[in-house]
């Protein structure tokens, strides 16, 4: 009678279980479903003719799909010198960034000095003076320095840290155990050699994680290279596509614009299914949109 | 120790003790030297690109610098004239509304989507990647897309709603509509949260939720009386960030309203960027970004003073 009881209560249990998880499964995929639309709708709009982008009905499979959407572009839109741009301000910010904030969090997690944790409280702050606050004055410094309209001021600052990735690694860094480190530095290793010769190599995820999460941001930068960069032919992707929609605003060309903005959103992309976890990772430590 | 310091051997004691003294003081102050030099760069950056400008738009914010020339003191001439300005208050008007919908719909849409999640369904990292997707997206290119979806004749929201008999409004060319649909457009990069909330969720112990079924609890009780109390830190952490993000809003209204219609999603960095930008007043401009670093710093201290009311540190029970 009652292991009939019990399993007549377990049965149950199992239905409500799985009642559960239909709904969520539901509930999950038509987000998914939400989410995923307006990319299909872009990538589908760019392999369009320019009838069939504003039709109505609307054309849901593009047939056949128009690839040469893409030669006109790169055609009449120089797509190739941006991303070029695009790539050489990325290298450079994340060489500087990796580099810069490598160095400062070795010091924070590893060596002693008086005051240092205040130091790092400090800089850490600057996560909450949000970046248009001050740009005025660095647009004023940068312009005295004639370093406007030069990839100067979009590169150099990276060179010096930053509270994001600083925090970061020196999460990580203390995660490393010392006796690695002392038994290096008993055989005479200098500073400098424990943090490229034995702290670096073990901390490859994390400097992963702060270079991708640099590259992307600096990708996807709008504001500096929007008030930096006057001269076209210097203009990295993200401000090319403003140019692009501005130039072709009179007459909108909508399967056009769709490639150029599916063309600037794969580096990022590639990027994330490249090393998602990394990426993801980096979000959990700090909790700070990079 | 006492024992050891006799007559004859005191000055040699005390030689090789203040030697081997000398010896570690040298050592903590190289420490100290390699460590001030590793951190030099990031202390400089600090310095120069954060604390300089700060102190600089203060100062700068107190004269009429106008890119070119030398600045003239005006005193607070530039936070007057602000003050008057109506279109000063409608972009504090436009920041305030946006911020006050956007954040607590980042912070529901992604919790309820989180705690979706953290049940132990197969297939969940899929889904964790399809919506963390768009937070990697451009700026640009997002407001290009949404430009086209959003289109009066011919996007793909107003032909959906058209397929199902509605006719759409003109999302982005109306006074009425515009704010509203850069509101709902945001929503679409919540999947950002979802791995903070995730990981939260994941720490919370299980304990805890055994010992509310025992008491009998059900689903939202654990939710309101275990759950939302344990995440509470992590809710004030995104609190803060999310409010000083979402006051950031420059992209959308830029590319795809500029700031209209009549001024409708003119937000504060629009604003500011504008005044600067296209009209050279960097002094008035600098007085902005001061202003708005003020009531950040204001807000910031208000959520913090008010988190022992709502905050649950799980340290506070030991």
């Amino acid at each position: 009678m009652r292991k009939v009881a019990v399993s007549t209560r377990q049965s149950r249990k199992r239905l409500r279980e799985a009642l559960r998880a239909a709904i969520s499964y539901t509930v999950l995929v038509i987000g998914a479903a939400i989410f995923l639309f307006p990319l299909y709708w872009q990538v589908t709009t760019s392999l369009k003719t320019a009838s069939d982008a504003m039709r109505f009905p609307p054309v849901w499979f593009p047939s056949p799909p128009q690839w040469s959407n893409y030669l006109i572009l790169i055609e009449r839109f120089p797509m190739l010198l941006y991303f070029r741009n695009s790539l050489l301000v990325s290298a450079s910010v994340i060489v500087g960034t990796v580099l810069s904030n490598s160095l400062a969090a070795y010091g924070f997690a590893r060596l002693r000095m008086p005051g240092r944790d205040k130091i790092f409280m400090l800089l850490l702050s600057t996560l909450m003076v949000p970046g248009a606050v001050l740009i005025i004055p660095q647009f004023v410094m940068f312009q005295r320095l004639h370093w406007v309209n030069t990839y100067r001021p979009l590169i150099v600052p990276a060179f010096f840290g930053g509270p994001f990735s600083v925090f970061l690694l020196r999460q990580f860094f203390t995660t490393i155990p010392l006796e690695l480190e002392s038994a290096a530095r008993i055989d005479g290793a200098g500073y400098l050699r424990c943090y490229a010769q034995i702290v670096l190599p073990l901390a490859k995820p994390a400097l992963l994680a702060v270079a991708i999460y640099s590259f992307v941001g600096t990708w996807n930068d709008f504001f500096g290279p929007l008030i930096y960069l006057s001269d076209k032919n210097k203009y990295t992707v993200a401000v090319a596509l403003r140019y692009l929609q501005g130039s072709v605003r009179t007459r909108p060309e909508y399967h056009l614009l769709m490639a150029a903005a599916t063309l600037a959103i794969l580096p990022p992309l590639a990027t994330f299914f490249f090393a998602q976890r990394a990426f993801i990772q980096g979000t959990v430590i700090t909790g700070v949109k990079g | 120790m006492r024992g050891s310091l006799q007559a004859g051997s005191l000055p040699k004691v005390l030689n090789a003790h203040s030697r081997a003294r000398a010896r570690r003081l040298s050592l903590q102050k190289r420490e100290a030297i390699a460590c001030a030099l590793f951190v030099a760069p990031a202390v400089l950056g600090f310095l120069a690109f954060s604390l300089f400008p700060l102190v600089g738009s203060a100062l700068l914010s107190l004269t009429n610098y106008r890119l070119a020339g030398w600045p003239d003191f005006v005193g607070l001439e530039n936070y007057r004239r602000l003050l008057g300005d109506p279109l000063w208050w409608q972009s504090v008007k436009v920041t305030a509304i946006y911020t006050v919908a956007v954040v607590p719909l980042w912070l529901v849409n992604s919790l309820a989507l989180a705690l979706i999640m953290n049940q132990r369904l197969r297939g969940i990292s899929l889904f964790r990647t399809i919506y963390y997707l768009p937070s990697v997206l451009s700026g640009v290119a997002i407001s290009m897309l949404w430009i086209w979806l959003l289109n009066y004749h011919f996007g793909l929201v107003n032909t959906l709603l058209k397929l199902v008999g509605i006719r759409g409004p003109n999302w982005l060319g109306d006074r009425r509509t515009a704010l509203l649909s850069i509101i709902l457009m945001s929503q679409w990069s919540v999947g950002w949260y979802l791995p903070i909330w995730l990981g939260a969720l994941q720490g919370i112990p299980t304990e805890l939720y055994e010992a509310a079924s025992i008491d009998g609890a059900g689903w939202w009780a654990k939710l309101r009386h275990v759950t939302l109390p344990m995440l509470s830190p992590v809710i004030l952490y995104n609190l803060v960030m999310n409010t000083i993000w979402a006051t950031q809003l420059f992209t959308e209204p830029f590319m795809m309203t500029g700031g209209g219609p009549q001024f409708a999603t003119l937000s504060y960095i629009l604003y500011l960027y504008q005044n600067a930008f296209a009209y050279s007043r960097m002094g008035l401009a600098a007085a902005m970004a001061w202003l708005m670093f003020l009531a950040l710093l204001l807000l910031t201290v208000l959520f913090f003073r008010s988190s022992p009311v709502w905050v649950f540190y799980e340290a506070e029970l030991r």
